[in-house]
């Protein structure tokens, strides 16, 4: 029972409260919140501009929402310096773009890319950063004889990877994901969502993972919250909201695709 | 170690004008530790809702669902994934897994995620898949392109790697031949003589007399279809 008891005293690692974001008179996401505990990935769904995007990207501190808070192991992420939040996003937080062109520099090699990320966080060492990268190239399963060759030289499923490799290399504890399986061919998101569950059950991860793609967080995410219109309409166990909707949105939304 | 009392849930649906079909009132059954409590009642009484409330896979709609320290009546999400890690498994009809996955992981799994250190889970892992008769060549394959009978073998492996205080277990022995039923059924009851409590739906006669220790017919807990 001590698991269980773990599991429930454990504090959240991120908690955000009211997270609203407006465009004008247009509701970006409004009234959002939610607790991310350590280990837990949470999806997010929900058609296109329901809000999913906004909500991440204010999340990740892309763009700053207009009301709300949000408390990364207590502290306050709205109220950091600029110096503090770039240390997070460099650290703590990673981000996985659904394009590995925005995540990646095509013109620096994979060992680079991955290498790149540790040298920010103040790695020095060129042996050992070499090292570390071609670990990392290894556990997203490629060969340590591409590590000299750009991203551009890759397939798409091989620059998801790399992009995965360069985020998780500084040992962040909590990782954004914008639609990571999205683009990519049935077999390669195959690969990417084994690849993915493996490093979030080793690593003890903590995911927010925004798809559109019911099948990707029935296999990835605990938990699941469903937005429309800029609203959460439901939140629950992941298998409870897709098997037992309750709002008429996720009926229609669960009953829309096939074979989930 | 299971304990319902009260429980009753209905399906609403919002797009087919909002009807609301009410599939279970003033249910209530307890399985002990040790002990095999069997569902019956015809097809559509409500065996596998039942068995899906306990689960926390559908929600209830009121009653408590009592199992060791847990309501998953009332339980947070992160209480039930906790509880489904350490203490209540399930074994279901389908195995649904994350495709290109080799069978060995997909078997340890549950282990692993408990923390216990690679290689034992796969020990683990390994012995029940032997004993479950699937041959050693297939373990590093996906299960996904596996025949029904094999599959479910996997899954019951699956199912039986930790020891869970608690199991659930939906038709175990359907589409098993002869010989791979009694290695199911010795399982069982290997888990009831650790003390585990179990509830099941058991289709298979035969099964049900051997391993089950009481018989509750959920008609009772239909609503309309009260016998």
């Amino acid at each position: 029972m001590t698991l269980m008891q773990n599991a429930i005293t454990a504090a959240p690692l991120l908690s955000v409260q009211g997270l609203t974001k407006r465009y004008g008179a247009r509701i970006g996401c409004m009234g959002v919140g939610f607790d991310l505990y350590p280990g837990e990935v949470l999806g997010i769904v929900g058609e296109s501009g329901s809000g999913k995007s906004t909500l991440l990207s204010c999340l990740a501190g892309h763009q700053r929402p207009d009301e709300g808070r949000i408390l990364f192991d207590g502290a306050d992420v709205l109220a950091f310096s600029e110096a503090e939040r770039r240390r997070l996003l460099r650290g703590d937080w990673a981000y996985v773009h659904q394009n590995p062109r925005d995540g990646l520099r095509m013109g620096v090699s994979a060992g680079g890319n991955v290498g790149e990320r540790l040298m920010a966080v103040g790695a020095r060492n060129y042996a050992a950063i070499r090292e570390t990268a071609t670990d990392w190239l290894g556990r997203v399963e490629i060969a340590a004889d591409r590590i000299d060759d750009r991203p551009s030289a890759f397939s798409g499923g091989m620059q998801q990877r790399l992009q995965i490799a360069r985020n998780l290399v500084t040992g962040p504890r909590l990782v954004f994901m914008d639609e990571p399986t999205g683009g990519l061919d049935v077999s390669v998101q195959a690969r990417l969502l084994d690849l993915l569950g493996g490093l979030v059950r080793d690593l003890g991860l903590s995911v927010v993972i925004v798809t559109h793609d019911l099948a990707v967080v029935r296999l990835l995410a605990d938990r699941l919250m469903v937005m429309k219109s800029g609203r959460v309409v439901e939140c629950g166990l992941t298998d409870q909201v897709l098997d037992d909707p309750q709002h008429a949105y996720t009926q229609l939304l669960v009953s829309s695709v096939l074979q989930v | 170690m299971i304990e319902i009392r009260n429980l009753s849930k209905s399906f609403t649906l919002h797009n087919q004008g909002g009807v609301a079909i009410p599939v279970m009132a003033g249910a209530h059954l307890r399985v002990a530790g040790g002990e095999c409590v069997g569902l019956v009642g015809r097809s559509g009484a409500g065996k596998s809702t039942l068995m899906r409330m306990v689960y926390g896979n559908y929600l209830a709609g009121g009653g408590s669902i009592r199992i060791g320290e847990i309501d998953v009546v009332t339980a947070e999400p992160r209480q039930i994934l906790a509880l489904r890690r350490a203490v209540l498994g399930h074994v279901s009809q389908f195995l649904r897994v994350v495709p290109r996955v080799p069978t060995l992981e997909v078997v340890a799994e549950p282990l692993l995620r408990l923390g216990v250190p690679p290689e034992a889970a796969r020990t683990r892992a390994a012995d029940l898949l032997a004993r479950l008769n699937i041959p050693e060549r297939l373990w590093r394959l996906s299960p996904t392109t596996f025949s029904g009978g094999e599959q479910q073998r996997v899954n019951i492996a699956r199912g039986f790697a930790h020891d869970y205080p608690a199991l659930l277990l939906d038709e175990p022995t359907a589409s098993l031949d002869a010989q791979n039923r009694e290695v199911v059924l010795r399982l069982i009851e290997e888990a009831k003589a650790r003390g585990a409590a179990i509830l099941g739906i058991f289709h298979d006669e035969g099964a049900r007399d051997r391993v089950c220790d009481r018989l509750v017919d959920v008609t009772g807990f239909t609503p309309g279809m009260a016998a």
